[in-house]
């Protein structure tokens, strides 16, 4: 057994000490080694190039919220993967998308989806949605020294209250901080872009399906304005990342879904190319 | 002065054996079974916080029966195992032989050692297969024994008695209802031969669904989808019978 190789097979002390419900607390005291946080970094002149993963959007509407992410990550001013997925379910009734650097950022998606199932498991019981935003804030905050070397991790955390029945929106900052977004939200390189895009298109009643419209609306433009995001790609066959979260729970858009609105999407921008009008007054 | 007296080992042994199946005896007994679409766990619980089935991992859940505080800190111990072992190599290496392994260790090594109380527990650790033929089940006794079990079994109380009424009704590929009504004829026979009701309400119920499409199969069964499935002979009696066509939609829901 990989937790102790010179015990009998028999379960380590700690592993029947009676402790905290959380898979992080367990791992700092048993093997710390194995926590993202207490790596000890080498000290490193100026940046270190590693694959940044770039647009995340999220939107609420009445029944839920929902999240996206373009498929593009980038090294430099290259294209380091082009079909990258940035959007990953936490549990049944949230999703969390990351912006940032790619690697950390895809180990702390799996570390957070853990820490959720682990107290699930041991407790019997799903924590608030307000208590699994603060345990990514405290994660974030535990990658704080990476961040400070240029290897940030942004998540923007979106989920279906279960208690107050609505979709929430959080976002994060490098240190850790977050603040609860209303309506709309976006992160990464192409977040301004998105954002300006949202800010015009977003509704407090949309529909499931025009929150679904607007998101891709918002990659779009996102894409269109920043070099680091990646628009729907029609030759590829490469389609953004699309989740919804309602009070069914998780739910990730099928390709045939997202190409569907990608499409309509596309089509309407041959013959408008910067995309549906707001009103002037 | 006294002389310290002599206890052999095998009488020493025979007596922690007794002592800890006699607690076990204590606590109501549970099944475990397999049906067409994947394992289910039946027993007589009246608490609905304290539960004696639960989730381990994706595939693999836990049954105990005996001292609660003792088989609640091994299942944690079996949870802390399964999310470790996930998270350093991957969700497709913990499996139930190997956290049934464990379990026997810790059992074994628990029982044999002379300052410490055995553990008054039995555990069931299965896992369900992506067909009926990949289901594994594992029966873990007091002294950290390993039974390897096809079909049905039984753990706790009158353990013996009512292993030996399934093991003459269960058949392969029997639908969930079928399962579960089969599963609390046999716990509601006492010792004496003796019928009594066991309510829905008193009963704890799960499942490992080799069909629901997310990673985690275990789920509970509780409320309305509980009182459908056992009483759907009623309803499967009175018109015509298609059990197994009402059980797939129901097993969704």
């Amino acid at each position: 057994m990989e937790a102790n190789p010179r015990s009998t097979g028999r379960l380590p002390a700690a592993f029947l000490t009676p402790g905290s419900s959380s898979f992080m607390d367990f791992l700092g005291e048993h093997s710390p080694e194995l926590l993202p946080g207490k790596r000890v970094l080498p000290p490193v002149q100026g940046v270190i190039q590693a694959p940044h993963g770039t647009t995340i959007v999220a939107a609420s509407f009445p029944g839920g919220v929902v999240l996206a992410g373009d498929r593009r990550a980038t090294m430099g001013n290259m294209i380091a993967q082009r079909d990258i997925e940035k959007v990953f379910p936490a549990d049944e009734y949230s999703a969390v998308g990351i912006a940032g650097t790619a690697g950390l950022a895809v180990e702390m998606v799996k570390l957070f989806q853990l820490e959720l199932e682990h107290f699930e498991k041991v407790e019997g019981a799903q924590l608030s949605l307000e208590g699994k935003a603060n345990r990514l804030s405290t994660m974030i905050r535990s990658n704080l020294g990476m961040a400070m070397q240029g290897l940030a991790v942004v998540p923007l955390f979106a989920g279906w209250d279960v208690d107050r029945e609505k979709g929430r929106i959080f976002s994060y900052d490098v240190t850790g901080g977050r603040s609860e977004e209303h309506g709309y939200a976006a992160t990464g390189s192409g977040s301004i872009f998105a954002r300006g895009s949202m800010k015009k298109l977003f509704r407090e009643d949309l529909a499931e399906e025009q929150a679904l419209t607007l998101v891709i609306q918002a990659l779009y433009d996102a894409a269109d304005e920043d070099s680091a995001t990646g628009g729907p790609d029609v030759g590829r066959r490469i389609y953004p990342i699309v989740t919804v979260i309602t009070d069914e729970g998780f739910r990730k858009l099928t390709e045939a879904e997202t190409s569907e609105i990608a499409h309509a999407v596309l089509e309407r921008r041959r013959e408008q190319p910067d995309g549906p009008r707001a009103a002037l007054l | 002065m006294s002389t310290p007296f002599y206890v052999s080992p095998q009488q020493a042994m025979a007596d922690r054996a007794e002592y800890a199946r006699k607690g076990i005896a204590r606590g109501r007994s549970l099944v475990v079974m397999q049906y067409a679409d994947g394992i289910v766990f039946v027993g007589e619980n009246p608490s609905r916080a304290l539960h004696k089935f639960s989730e381990i991992y994706d595939r693999i859940g836990f049954a105990a029966a005996g001292k609660y505080n003792e088989y609640e800190n091994l299942r944690i111990g079996g949870v802390r195992y399964a999310d470790l072992r996930g998270y350093t190599y991957d969700r497709d290496d913990v499996t139930a032989r190997g956290l049934a392994n464990v379990y026997a260790q810790t059992l074994g090594t628990i029982f044999s050692s002379a300052g410490e109380k055995p553990y008054e527990v039995e555990l069931v650790v299965a896992e369900v297969g992506t067909s009926p033929e990949g289901d594994q089940i594992y029966r873990l006794p007091h002294d950290g024994s390993i039974v390897d079990e096809h079909g049905s079994v039984a753990v706790g109380g009158n353990a013996e008695q009512i292993s030996s009424f399934l093991d003459q009704r269960h058949r392969d590929g029997m639908s969930l209802a079928e399962a579960l009504k089969l599963a609390v004829q046999a716990l509601s026979r006492d010792t004496n031969g003796g019928e009594r009701e066991i309510p829905a309400e008193r009963l704890e119920v799960a499942v490992l669904d080799r069909t629901r499409p997310q990673q985690r199969k275990f789920k509970r069964i509780v409320g309305r989808q509980l009182s459908r499935l056992l009483g759907a002979d009623d309803a499967a009696a009175a018109p015509t019978e298609a059990p197994s066509d009402e059980e797939a939609p129901e097993d969704e829901a």
